[in-house]
């Protein structure tokens, strides 16, 4: 098991994770329902389905995926009663470099997914589900398959469920070891049975023509455990928790150059960067320095360590003033990140310190994104192994002065001409570590 | 029941028969049971049971491609085309135990390349071999008993380097303990 403090540190405020690693804790019914299992569900199915989404819309929960998108918005483009079937794909395939949070929930407190998944399903008329797994995760499906088997046999799934005449039916998918299928088209299409080809949108928007090109919502695991911790805790209480624009709590994966590395659940907006790597992470080995951050999953922008940033903030008085803060003083939240030309993605917190050839890490990522293109699309296609060669032929001492430029534009040539964002999530790592590192990437005629 | 003589990736040549002329009653059940999850389109199992199949069997052959087409009133190609993108599934067996060692950043940061070469040596197998993919088994032993391969992050970063043997993770594993830890799968 991964190092979990088994305490929590005094920034985390465990929600999600609350009985993750806590001794006597088991992943069966019975655990759940001594731990207020179920009760969240039993409230839900008392309200209106439509107080549930204005809910989720009040607590201004951002999906935990990797886009961020407000969930209680994307809930509401699905029409309650258009009279087609809807359906709800849990995203289960956690397959972005960095990040390990959603295994733990499907490993230990799968009952906690079902829930806030049953919840969902109930607030957007939906009778059917399924929860798509990354077969790299064998023991997490069979675990999963047990607990519905479980809230079944107890009426909290299935056919009227608790007496409230709402029907699901859940079933796990695994999918086969392809990166892609986490992309939520992609893996529709899997689900379908077919080539994980990403669909182009428009028209193909999940709410739209999703599976079997009907109404569908993609959710991650993370988010829709969220769901139910807003019924238990009302919206507000659970809003307040986090920041305006991103409420709640979110499990922070870091890896990398820290002493402890590991999944920590943090009120968003509550840390910065210092604090998450310096306090809460144990800080850096000894004699060791910081020398870069890769803040959001493996395709989010790389931030140097020695980089200042310039933020508007806005007074007391209300008018808005520019001030510029070192990197380690950003604000770990949705809106911040973005604001100094990055993303918290899926929030999986890569920490480089001085020791580290950028080279070398990006040809790692390089080598990631040349494997897992799913060759639907030429710029990605071509462009994703291009990248890939040209900094592996590098890394071995054979490097041209044109290396850079010809790297560079070959990223520009990938981002925004693709199908689906993989195209900027392959292109961002070498744009910005080139822009970034400049003097790694000259390292000519000696 | 026909049978044809197939060279392995090992090098050995083994007799082998075709899958689908060695199916049971109880497999059949539990495949139509899969196909039941998916009320709305059976297209839809087609990864459960090439999941099956290949659990089943150890890989996928033309036997397997065509009876699961047939199950699901597929073509062939429909399946094959599947078996040929997605990494996880092969036309070859494997080893019986398969050690897949992530590749990816976290881990190759916390020695994830050392992990896999220390793998590949205490099971005998040339380190630098490479996989390819597209239905092709993984580098493995003459005897059939070892895959080793690198696969993409596994999701376990912060415990990196690890490792999925067989179904079971292996978390922050130091090289010096692999020849150990291979001596106790064997
Ligand atoms: C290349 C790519 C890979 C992705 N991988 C994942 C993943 O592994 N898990 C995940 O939940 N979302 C992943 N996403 C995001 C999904 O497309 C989708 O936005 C998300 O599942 C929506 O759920 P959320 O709104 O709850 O975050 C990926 C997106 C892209 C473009
Ligand atoms: S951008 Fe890349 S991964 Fe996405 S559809 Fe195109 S080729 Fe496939
Ligand atoms: S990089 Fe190895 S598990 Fe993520």
């Amino acid at each position: 098991m991964a190092n979990f403090l088994s305490t929590p540190h005094p920034k985390e405020r465990r929600i999600i994770f609350e009985n993750i690693s806590k001794p006597g804790y088991a992943p069966d019914i019975s655990t759940y329902l001594t731990h207020g299992g179920y009760e969240s569900l039993r409230k839900a199915l008392a309200m209106k389905p439509s107080e549930i989404i204005d809910a989720v819309k009040a607590a201004n929960l951002r999906g935990r995926g990797g886009a961020g998108f407000p969930c209680g918005t994307k809930w509401s483009f699905i029409k309650y009663d258009d009279g087609k079937p809807h359906y709800i794909v849990v995203n289960g395939d956690e397959s972005e470099p960095g990040t390990f949070k959603d295994r733990y929930i499907l490993h230990q407190d799968p009952h906690q997914l079902i829930e806030g998944l049953a919840i969902s399903a109930f607030a957007t008329n939906t009778h059917l589900a399924y929860i798509y797994i990354r077969c790299e995760f064998p023991h997490a499906a069979r675990i999963v398959w047990n607990a519905i088997k479980e809230a079944r046999a107890k009426g909290f799934l299935g056919k009227n469920i608790l007496g409230s005449g709402f029907d699901l039916d859940i079933f796990v998918h695994q999918g086969a070891g392809a990166y892609i299928c986490g992309e939520e088209t992609s893996l529709l299409e899997s689900l379908e049975g077919k080539r994980p080809y990403p669909r182009i949108k428009p028209p193909y928007f999940p709410a739209v023509l999703g599976l079997y090109m009907k109404p569908t919502i993609v959710n991650n695991v993370e988010t829709l455990c969220h769901v139910k911790h807003i019924i238990r805790l009302g919206a507000a209480e659970y809003a307040k928790m986090g920041t305006p624009g991103d409420g709640g709590t979110r499990t922070m994966c870091v890896s990398g150059d820290v002493m402890r590395p590991g999944t920590y659940e943090l009120p968003c907006g509550a840390v910065t960067l210092r604090e998450l790597i310096f306090d809460v992470c144990g800080g850096l080995k000894p004699g060791r320095s910081l020398k870069a951050v890769i803040p959001g999953g493996s395709s989010a922008k790389v931030m140097r360590a020695d980089e200042t940033y310039k933020l508007k903030v806005k007074g007391p008085d209300g008018t808005m003033t520019e001030k510029e803060i070192p990197m380690l003083d950003v604000v770990m939240d949705a809106s911040t990140l973005q604001s100094v030309g990055t993303m918290i993605g899926s929030a999986g917190v890569m920490v480089l310190d001085d020791t580290r050839d950028m080279l070398w890490a990006l040809n790692n990522l390089n080598q990631f994104y040349a494997h897992e293109s799913c060759g639907q699309c030429t710029p990605c296609r071509e462009g994703s192994l291009w990248m890939s060669k040209m900094t592996t032929r590098m890394l071995s001492g054979d490097t041209l002065p044109a290396d850079p430029g010809n790297l560079k534009n070959v990223a520009d040539n990938i981002a925004g001409r693709t199908v689906c964002a993989f195209g900027e999530a392959c292109s961002w790592p070498t744009q910005s570590f080139l822009d970034k590192f400049p003097e790694e990437f000259k390292r000519v005629d000696t | 029941m026909r049978t044809k003589e197939k060279q392995s990736n090992h090098g050995m040549i083994e007799m082998t028969t075709r899958q689908a002329d060695r199916l049971t009653p109880a497999f059949e059940a539990e495949a139509d049971e899969l196909v039941s999850h998916y009320p709305v389109s059976k297209r839809s199992a087609s990864l459960p049971l090439l999941h099956f199949w290949q659990n089943h069997f150890g890989f996928v052959d033309d036997s397997g491609v065509e009876w699961i087409a047939a199950k699901l009133d597929l073509t062939p190609i429909n399946i094959l085309e599947l078996v040929t993108f997605y990494p996880w599934f092969r036309r070859e067996a494997a080893g019986r135990t398969v050690i897949r060692v992530c590749r990816t950043l976290a881990c190759a940061m916390a020695g994830g390349y050392e992990v896999k070469e220390k793998f590949c040596e205490a099971v005998g197998l040339d380190p630098h071999s490479e996989h390819h993919g597209f239905g092709s088994a993984p580098p493995t032993t003459a005897d059939g008993k070892f895959s080793v391969e690198f696969v993409e992050c596994l999701a376990s970063c912060g415990s990196a380097p690890v490792a999925l043997i067989n179904d079971d993770l292996v978390e922050n594993i130091n090289a010096s303990d692999i020849p150990a830890l291979v001596e106790k799968l064997k």
